[in-house]
């Protein structure tokens, strides 16, 4: 087996994710079980993992979906979430640039948070090799497989869990923890309060319209406060 | 119909996402190096999220409801310090959910 070739650097891929399924799976299995305690259909949870594929972003659509938002809302809520995906664009383009359409194609669809992670330490300083984005290859494949395995387990778990139980709960759960991990510097903490602050505030305008401008005044304020880091940096 | 809407409305966004994903690896472009592009997607997971959780919280059903018995605030504010703690998204929805049902069955 060649050393570089895209066996061995496809299964490196899958290796370096592996690891990472034991966060991604369990989402999934949430995601699943809240799709469906949000409103969604059961088909359209699982679909929502083929065609949307990006955990924080569906759970979104869920949410705002169920609450019978409008659509154009929506999908701009979604966009809004999966900005920080320019970045990882960003970082891997140079990497992808000899690369045929069907291949940069398939990459950029697979490009997730944790497929990203797990790659880009090869990318960056492993030999510049010409099978290198197998090793991409390999990391988001593993996780889309993980990620779509685990949705429909949860939406079958799902079927069987009563209302009662307030599952939709977890939604905002799962949003704090994803913010916890998010924050590091004051500034963003100052952005995420005031965001909040903003959407409680901002709650009467109509479509949840409000969502945006308060996500906006979150970004603003976060930029607002950079000087408050120079000393906790 | 509305299964038509919920379908378009879910291509719409994956289209998007995939565009976002795609922006940069379809010009072969490097990492911009304006540190003001930088500086605004940093700040934009923070700021949706928060806007994101506040209302699920404190107005859960569209009504401002953040009074001292309120068991979604104090459920939120237990994950919060898991979360913290912990920094695992498993252990956060867990200690959350166990809060607010301690909290409903104390109530009831």
């Amino acid at each position: 087996m060649l050393q570089h070739g895209p066996r061995s650097e496809f299964l490196g891929g899958v290796r370096a994710e592996l690891p990472l399924l034991l966060g991604v799976v369990p989402f999934g299995l949430i995601f699943g079980v809240l799709g469906l305690a949000a409103g969604l259909p059961a088909w359209a949870v699982v679909v929502s993992s083929f065609l949307i594929f990006g955990g924080a972003s569906q759970v979104v659509f869920a949410q705002l979906w169920g609450a019978g938002t409008p659509p154009v809302v929506t999908a701009a809520t979604v966009g809004v979430v999966n900005l920080r995906h320019l970045l990882y664009s960003a970082a891997v383009a140079g990497y992808l640039r000899e690369l045929p359409w069907r291949w940069k194609l398939l990459l950029a669809y697979l490009l997730t948070d944790e497929a990203f992670a797990a790659a880009i330490g090869r990318l960056r300083d492993g030999p510049a090799t010409p099978y290198r984005h197998w090793f991409l290859f390999g990391t988001g494949f593993t996780l889309w497989a993980g990620w779509q395995a685990s949705t429909l387990g949860g939406v079958l778990l799902g079927t069987a869990i009563p209302a009662a139980w307030s599952l939709e709960f977890s939604i905002p759960l799962t949003f704090i923890a994803l913010l916890v991990l998010s924050v590091r510097k004051r500034s963003e903490a100052g952005a995420a309060l005031a965001a909040g602050f903003a959407a409680v505030v901002l709650l009467a305008i109509p479509h949840k319209l409000g969502l945006l401008a308060a996500a906006l005044a979150g970004l603003a304020v976060g930029l607002a406060l950079r000087r408050l880091d120079e000393d906790a940096a | 119909m509305s299964t038509t809407a919920l379908l378009m409305a879910m291509a719409a966004c994956g289209a998007l996402t995939f565009a976002i994903r795609l922006s940069f690896i379809a010009f072969g472009n490097r990492m911009p190096d304006d540190p003001r592009f930088l500086a605004v997607l940093r700040y934009v997971p923070p700021a949706v999220l928060g806007a994101l959780i506040a209302p699920d919280v404190f107005a859960p059903g569209g009504q401002f409801t953040a009074t001292a018995d309120s068991p979604r605030m104090w459920a939120a504010l237990v994950a919060l310090i898991v979360a913290r703690l912990t920094r695992s998204v498993l252990a956060t929805i867990a200690s959350g959910m166990a809060a607010l049902w301690a909290l409903q069955a104390m109530a009831t």
